[in-house]
């Protein structure tokens, strides 16, 4: 299982704000391309991935029990 | 780095306190970045705004841009606590505090620390237009990241 964290307009598009999925051992462009298939997203290309609380490329692998989270452009300050 | 130096809260920022803690005997130099919400944001009209955060991550990362001003600047320290939630107009979003021996110092690492920021720290704002909303990103027009992630250095 991997524990997927939408947040902004990713979030607002998903309509929740964590999902589970029940995937192990994919890449990170993998687990986009089925994230934005299933919940009918915009593109995810853009977006950042953090595996874990750390910026991660769309080659890293996502194990079972990883959290994912998608971070749109970063808007603070 | 010391954690508490790096918060995220959802209660108004007192700018005393996050000067305090860079205060220090050796610091001839202290210097406050505050950063507020703007009405006017090319001509159009601000009524409120919401910053949200992925906050253990957002900590990790400010304590990660500490930890960067510390490698180029050893002499510094800083402090940074940025509010979430909602904020009315002239409300105080972000304060950067840093303390240095000498003035050059606290100058350039606190302008250092609002430009990663705005890289890297896992906050977003939502605008509230009289017409509608909008969650804002790309604020420094970056917004692809070729190699996937954003860049360790500017």
């Amino acid at each position: 299982m991997i524990n997927v964290l939408f947040f902004a307009a990713i979030r607002e598009e998903a309509g929740v704000e964590q999902v589970t999925v029940d995937k192990q051992d994919i890449t990170v462009k993998e687990l986009k391309e089925y994230v934005q298939e299933t919940y009918k997203l915009s593109s995810l290309k853009q977006t950042m991935t953090a595996v874990n609380e750390e910026f991660v490329t769309d080659e890293e692998t996502i194990g079972t029990g990883d959290t994912v989270a998608f971070i749109p452009p970063v808007s603070g300050g | 780095m010391n954690q508490h130096l790096f918060e995220v809260v959802n209660q108004p920022i007192a700018v005393d306190e996050i000067i305090k803690k860079v205060s220090r005997r050796d610091a001839g130099a202290i210097t406050t970045f505050i950063g507020t919400v703007r009405e006017f944001t090319k001509g159009k009209k601000t009524l409120s705004l919401e910053y949200q955060a992925y906050v253990p991550m957002a900590v990790k990362m400010l304590s990660q841009i500490g930890d960067e001003i510390q490698e180029k600047w050893p002499d510094a320290l800083t402090a940074i606590t940025h509010r979430i939630g909602k904020l009315d107009i002239t409300e105080v979003a972000v304060v950067i505090a840093v303390s240095s021996p000498h003035r050059k110092t606290a100058y350039e690492a606190n302008e250092y620390a609002i430009e990663r920021i705005k890289q890297i720290v896992p906050i977003w704002k939502k605008e509230f237009w009289e017409d509608g909303t909008k969650w804002i990103g790309d604020q420094l027009e970056t917004k692809e990241y070729p190699e996937g992630k954003p860049m360790k250095e500017m």
